[in-house]
């Protein structure tokens, strides 16, 4: 009788003892915090669930600088496991915050070493461009040649011709300013304040976002405007073969001074399904997602072993020399240089 | 009338929604702001006093906000007037067109406005980067608000009365000055600061049409917390909009207070009559040209995008829709969009009614000062910023029940800027509800709940109609907590836009499901107009 009781009273308390284990180990769901550009096809997060048997809840932020907020303010008891989308110009705030768990995806190493941070907070799961597109009919009808740099942008021939995006408003326009921070410099004879200048001496047009920039104002592709140039992404001529039937790229861009963009992931501190989320990553980082991520959100995957799809092969132009900015620079002078733009430009 | 117990307990409801999905998490946002290592701020507050920038865009927000409003009553009333007095063809589906602008994405608006004021102008006006072309959006997106609150008003008024004066000789100007403008008076506050508010908290039109001369508060605290990631100035910036709004609220309350006029109500059915002679022909004709060029114009060219193709017109953007011809199927479908928005709208419309008229009962029957307060923070939701409101949720909202990241709230913020609508229609015609009529119910013996429900029941209705179209305006056209929320596949119709027009190339469809939106909204509007229609016989 004893026996049998002691007996029954150790199967409870394994039973008891499994269950919170496995409790533990799988939560009811997992939840990743993105930006509003995010992008996946049915059937892709459901591979992690059938993979895991956790299904993975989507929260997404309009902007990029709303989601770190978001983050930050929900640091001590977030609302999501996984943040997603985080670029180089967010990423020193974010982990100055502490806002991630120590953590690089397992296959890290199908990235290449130029997308890594130093420094375990992140993993790097895509990687674009930000250039100058041109719509060379309308340059042609003009009787102008491409411009082949940025400095060409400010020549008078192209008086009137070129549109950007405010950089403290909308994640092109920051991007193409730091570029031409970077091309141009702070010091020397010719300073990015001096090409700005002759920037707005040539009558460009600043708009506060990508839409309206591309849309509004562009002239090439989709875009419904008067003006040839404008601020938009490497990839944004293969979208527009993509959803159209033409055989060749309406736009093109300019190779020079193009600012690349990575974004990371990171596990939230303050997770309660830490293991899950880790799983996670490396799924982000692995083959299903990364194969899926070029048609839905025109960015280039991180994983050098993810086939491209045939329109990204045949009609992506990848600039030989990006410009790259450390994440520390770019926190510490961030203010700075905004303040400094808008003196310039108002 | 009514006992001050039983006006608490009615109070209650509303006082508690509003503090728990208001108060409370506005507090918690700014504490957590303006004091973030236990120690006040101070240095954020002085720069925002202090900066003459700051300054500026504080003093812009003030005067764009009130010429916004003036223009859009100026423009709003004589067409309120014609929609209250006249009926003609197709007076329920131009009304019902007003409310369509309302709902619609600001960049789709811009592209919009750009295309007929902007530099490729179809009549050479270039209205960019100028401070008109604000205006003028502002006017586009509010009109419905003056057309609608003040005509349900307007439509129930007696024309005897303007009649009798005129046959004692009165002009047309004096009779208007010294009968009609004095019995409408609390419609047009009511209607006024509304656009107000919205004018004031302007963000989509001032990003999208603005530059960095002319921005609002509104940007600038969105601007702080997002770009350059100082909440500490954005929770200064946001003090300052709820100071400025509360002033105005105050100062609106005052004006309100003034003892309005009780006139008898009746039936929308005897006031409209047909136009008779050539002169009031010619006043219906060119009151609808004025609304044909401010609000079907711009509507015009969105569906003409809708319908412009490669191949010239056709239906192809529509068909993408349904049918996307890419491998990657990323985007939600026309018909779930519809049913995730509606499933959104109807829940805030249930909320925003119950709670608003609640809460409008309370305003009228209790008196003096509290029921001012309790009316000007009921308002205050509409004055205050997305940004303070969402980050506010997220800061507080986290116990007893985790709402942050709960579906539930969506219909709950959805309400929050619908109820100073209910709130704002209802109000006055209850107030103008004749005394009398309620009194000669109790003369012959019935209580008071019943008085309420066959004598004044009838006549909020009518109001009560005007104030959950726009509630269900204001839920289907909302993006900010709606995207957040809402997962990719439970994706409204404004996200599915969204989505459309983040990359190059499907611009068209973004247009097509724009135009979906806009019919979406008029049925609904001819929907509700069609059941007032039929409610209103019985006064």
């Amino acid at each position: 009788m004893k026996g049998l009781r002691l007996s029954v009273a150790v199967t409870v308390v394994a039973l008891v003892g499994a269950a919170c284990a496995s409790s533990e180990s799988t939560p009811d769901e997992v939840v990743l915090m993105t930006h509003g550009s995010f992008v996946v096809s049915e059937g892709v997060l459901e591979a992690f669930t059938d993979e895991t048997g956790v299904p993975v809840t989507v929260l997404q932020s309009a902007d990029a600088g709303t989601m770190v907020n978001q983050a930050i303010l929900t640091k001590d008891n977030p609302i999501a496991d996984v943040l997603y989308g985080i670029d180089n110009t967010f990423l020193s705030r974010a982990i100055a915050e502490d806002l991630f768990l120590p953590y690089q995806a397992a296959n890290i190493d199908v990235a290449p070493e130029s997308l890594r941070i130093s420094g375990d907070q992140v993993t790097p799961i895509d990687y674009g461009d930000v250039c100058v597109n041109l719509d060379p009919v309308g340059l042609e009808d003009r009787g102008l040649g491409l411009p082949e740099s940025l400095a060409d942008l400010a020549d008078p021939a192209y008086r009137g011709l070129f549109v950007v995006e405010d950089p403290s408003t909308s994640s092109p326009g920051l991007a193409f300013l730091l570029a031409t921070i970077s091309v141009f410099g702070e010091e020397g004879e010719y300073p990015w304040q001096a090409y700005w200048g002759d920037l707005m001496a040539n009558e460009v047009q600043i708009v506060p976002g990508w839409e309206q920039a591309y849309y509004g104002d562009f002239s090439g592709g989709s875009g419904e405007g008067e003006r040839p140039a404008v601020v938009s992404y490497a990839t944004s001529p293969v979208a527009e073969v993509y959803y159209s039937d033409l055989d060749a790229a309406p736009t093109s861009i300019i190779e020079d001074g193009c600012f690349r963009q990575i974004e990371y992931a990171g596990i939230l501190s303050g997770t309660e399904a830490e293991s899950t989320a880790q799983l996670l990553v490396d799924f982000l980082l692995a083959r299903t997602f990364q194969e899926d991520i070029p048609l839905n959100m025109f960015v280039f995957p991180a994983n050098e072993d993810a086939a491209l799809p045939d329109v990204f092969v045949e009609y992506a132009t990848v600039p030989a020399n990006p410009v790259t900015m450390d994440p520390a620079a770019i926190e510490e002078n961030r203010d700075r240089w905004l303040a400094e733009w808008a003196t310039i430009v108002r | 009338m009514r006992s001050k117990r039983s006006l608490l307990l009615i109070g209650a409801i509303p006082a508690v929604f509003l503090g728990y999905f208001f108060i409370y998490p506005v507090l918690t946002i700014l504490y957590t702001g303006l004091v973030p290592d236990g120690q006040i701020a101070t240095s954020a507050f002085s720069e925002a006093l202090t900066s003459p920038t700051v300054r500026g865009i504080a003093w812009f927000t003030l005067w764009q906000a009130l010429l916004s409003t003036l223009l859009t009553v100026a423009i709003g009333l004589p067409i309120a007037y014609v929609f209250a007095r006249y009926r003609f063809p197709g007076r329920s589906l131009l009304r019902s067109l007003t409310l369509v602008p309302f709902v619609l994405p600001t960049i789709v608006v811009g592209v919009a406005f750009l295309a007929l004021v902007g530099p490729g102008s179809p009549f050479g006006v270039n209205l960019r980067g100028t401070i008109w072309a604000i205006l003028i959006a502002h006017v586009f997106y509010n009109l419905a608000i003056v057309i609608r609150g003040v005509g349900a008003f307007w439509e129930q008024v007696d024309p005897h009365l303007e009649d009798a004066a005129r046959i004692l000789g009165a002009g047309r100007f004096r009779v208007f000055r010294t009968i009609t403008l004095p019995l409408l008076r609390p419609a047009i506050l009511s209607s006024a600061a509304l656009v107000f508010l919205f004018s004031f908290t302007s963000f989509g039109v001032i990003l999208v049409l603005g530059d960095l001369r002319h921005t609002t508060l509104e940007v600038e605290i969105w601007r702080q917390a997002t770009a350059f990631l100082r909440l500490d100035l954005a929770a200064a910036l946001a003090v300052l909009q709820l100071i400025g709004v509360t002033v105005l609220l105050v100062l609106y309350g005052k004006a309100r207070n003034r003892r309005a006029a009780e006139l008898t109500l009746r039936p929308p059915s005897e006031v409209a009559r047909a136009p008779r002679t050539t002169g009031e022909w010619a006043v219906v004709a060119s009151t609808l040209c004025m609304l044909a060029i401010i609000v079907v114009t711009p509507l015009a060219v969105l569906i003409w995008r809708s319908l412009s193709t490669p191949d010239g017109l056709g239906l192809s953007n529509y068909a993408h829709l349904f049918n996307p011809p890419r491998a990657t199927a990323v985007f939600v479908s026309p018909t779930d969009a519809i049913t995730n928005t509606l499933q959104f709208a109807v829940p805030a419309v249930l909320i925003a009614s119950g709670i608003g008229l609640l809460a409008a009962t309370v305003i009228v029957s209790a008196s003096g000062r509290s029921s001012r307060v309790f009316d000007t923070v009921l308002m205050l939701p509409l004055g205050t910023s997305a940004v303070t409101i969402g980050f506010g949720f997220l800061v507080a909202l986290d116990q007893p029940i985790d709402l942050r990241a709960s579906i539930l709230l969506v219909p709950v913020a959805h309400a929050l800027v619908a109820i100073p609508f209910v709130v704002r229609s209802t109000v006055p015609v209850m107030e103008s509800i004749q005394h009398r009529l309620r009194e000669a119910a109790a003369v012959l013996g019935a209580s008071p709940r019943r008085a309420w429900r066959e004598v004044d029941l009838p006549l909020i209705t009518r109001a009560l109609a005007v104030a959950a179209m726009f509630a269900f305006a204001i839920s289907v056209g909302e993006f900010g907590a709606t995207s957040f929320i809402a997962r990719p596949a439970t994706a409204t119709i404004p996200v599915a836009i969204f989505r459309l027009l983040g990359r190059p190339g499907t611009f068209g469809e973004a247009m097509a499901m724009s135009v979906i939106l806009m019919a979406i909204v008029a049925v609904a509007a001819l929907g509700i107009e069609a059941v007032r229609g039929t409610r209103s016989g019985g006064v």
